[in-house]
């Protein structure tokens, strides 16, 4: 069993964000880069697979300030392989792009299921797992929380609106999107991250050219201008909450 | 050229989702500037009945026992071939579990543009043009969609979804079925949630927590808070995900709607995928130490009080209040 998970490096929004000058994109100078989120769950359930029936877990990442941190975490966690897309990812590039370009090069990698984050929060012309699977002649399924395999098939469970769960079952090679691993992405120690740096091997992949057609063009780009903003309670904690409470009683809750 | 709108309805149980009024809505209203037609189209098994409320000018249906049960594959198929032979200038998916992964893969398997988290639609001088939220809702991305046809996945807050709605059935035609493959991708079973110990669909007062709290043990503060309140604890999808509270109490996207009298919101930033499943809420009090967190956006009230020195003085305050009331 093969198992590629690709990761995507996203705007951590921890961070101040701010839009570069020509109002177009987000300025790089303010960005600090981090893994979607959601490509970390993807990450736990593919060890989890690993754990549970032996699989080799391939970790694929466009090369972009936090790459390699989030490569050697990852072999701590227990990824067997680490391969760096070396391009030009920042600026225009978008998931169309990134799609079509792993579109051409995964399929050398012979995977029987492809792992990724269900949607980032920066995605503006779709998320990447439907768009690749798309480009490479896979099905798709998305919003999944829980991957069993059974043989050349998988079982899983996707998840709808209201708390509604879909068991469903799909031929093997596929992409799936995963919303949630079944169980929180492990912890591992930096002693082990920075093992993982010593010993681990990072590979690299040419990708020369990134072909962004597909996505809406942006004209416009901008923070979001607060409407109605919250009417905000300041003070010490005393204050605070008897201004709460006060809302409470208007509202008939006390 | 084909200037008609296209909805793809969606429906979950028998039930049309909120999203497919909130997408006629916004058809709605860009449609009679294009000089188009507002076109719904269904898919499912035994679904007539779910188009009698619908605001469009014609429905198309593909009501089939095979198109029963969801299959991502089997809408491509049906929608592709639909979308190429009739080229209408907008194509509206929910950004949602279903429509979400059809409208990329048409954008792909069609070469068509495509935009996510679309908010609202503008028309100007027959030009169409999207504006969506992004990076949790701090960003406002705008542009034009090119023509012959665009796609468009479109998240709810741009249009009352009563707007979709409507008093007179639409003329219905039902269409043939395509040549269908067996799908590589199949329904298995529905598992229906589980309510568990309380249904925070139904509560007036919930008590929400995000990432904010930090860790499992923190919970405890503010489970004494909803209890003081006679309320129930709720949680965004980060604090699900860390296994610190079941499924069952999970606000957003793919967990509960709520419309509690009073909905607060502790350590909660205010991402789309939450906000969306909390607009019913009578009134919104939002704790979070970023003055910059969108879901000031959305509250009535907020504090950017720490909420670890804020939650034990309020549940204190509440005791108090109830106290009071009773004497």
């Amino acid at each position: 069993m093969n198992i590629l998970v690709i990761v995507k490096m996203v705007p951590d929004l921890v961070e101040e964000l701010a839009v570069d000058p020509d109002g177009k994109g987000l300025d790089p100078d303010w960005v600090r880069w981090k893994p979607n989120e959601f490509d970390d769950h993807a990450i736990e359930q593919a060890i989890l697979i690993k754990e549970r029936h032996g699989a080799q877990v391939t970790v694929v990442i466009p090369d972009m300030d936090g790459a390699e941190d989030a490569m050697y975490a990852a072999a701590a966690r227990g990824a067997d392989r680490l391969v760096k897309l070396r391009g030009d990812f920042t600026g225009s590039a978008n998931n169309h792009a990134l799609a079509r370009a792993l579109g051409k090069y995964l399929p050398e990698l012979q995977p029987d299921l492809l792992l990724t984050g269900v949607q980032a929060h920066n995605d503006l012309d779709g998320s990447l797992g439907p768009l690749l699977a798309e480009f490479m002649g896979l099905p798709y399924l998305g919003y999944v929380a829980g991957v069993h395999l059974q043989g050349d098939k998988a079982n899983v469970r996707k998840e709808h609106p209201g708390g509604v769960v879909a068991e469903m079952e799909i031929n093997l090679p596929a992409v799936l999107g995963i919303q949630a691993a079944e169980q929180a992405p492990r912890y591992v120690a930096f002693s082990r991250i920075r093992q993982a740096m010593k010993t681990a091997a990072i590979e690299e992949q040419e990708i020369p050219h990134l072909d962004i057609s597909g996505a809406a063009e942006v004209s416009l780009m901008k923070q979001v201008e607060s409407g109605e903003r919250a009417e905000m309670f300041a003070g010490d904690p005393d204050q605070v909450a008897d201004r709460i409470v006060a809302v409470m009683r208007d509202h008939g809750i006390l | 050229m084909n200037k008609d709108i296209f909805v793809i309805i969606e429906h979950l149980g028998g039930e049309v989702a909120d999203i497919s009024y909130v997408m006629l809505a916004a058809a709605r209203e860009i449609a009679p500037a294009l000089q188009g037609e507002v076109v719904g189209i269904l898919l499912g098994g035994g679904i007539e009945n779910l188009c009698q409320n619908l605001a469009a000018d014609r429905v198309w249906l593909f009501d089939d026992p095979r198109l029963a049960d969801y299959s991502p594959t089997t809408n491509l198929h049906i929608l592709g071939e639909l979308i190429q032979q009739h080229a209408p200038r907008a194509v509206i998916f929910g950004d949602t579990s279903t429509g979400a992964e059809v409208a990329a893969g048409l954008s792909a398997r069609l070469d068509l543009p495509m935009v996510s988290a679309c908010h609202s639609l503008t028309v100007g001088d027959q030009s169409l043009g999207y504006d969506s939220r992004i990076c949790g809702g701090r960003i406002q991305v705008q542009g034009e969609l090119p023509s012959p046809t665009a796609l468009i996945a479109m998240v709810p807050g741009g249009y009352n979804p009563d707007s979709g709605r409507s008093a007179v059935p639409p003329p219905i035609e039902r269409l043939a079925i395509p040549h269908l493959e067996e799908p590589p991708i199949r329904l298995l079973s529905y598992i229906q949630p589980e309510t568990g110990d309380v249904d925070i669909s139904r509560a007036e007062v919930l008590v929400s927590v995000g990432r904010g709290i930090q860790n499992q043990d923190n919970l405890e503060i503010v489970e004494e808070l909803a209890e003081a309140l006679g309320g129930a604890v709720c949680a965004s999808r980060p604090v699900v995900d860390q296994g610190w509270l079941p499924v069952s109490r999970l606000v957003g996207k793919s967990g509960r709607r709520v419309r509690p009298k009073i909905y607060l919101a502790l350590g909660i930033s205010g991402a789309p995928e939450h906000v969306e499943a909390i607009g019913g809420s009578q009134v919104i009090v939002a704790v979070n130490t970023d003055p910059e967190a969108p879901i000031f956006n959305l509250a009535q009230y907020g504090t950017t009080s720490d909420l670890f020195d804020l939650v034990p003085v309020l549940t204190d305050h509440i005791r108090q209040a109830r106290s009071e009331r009773v004497a």
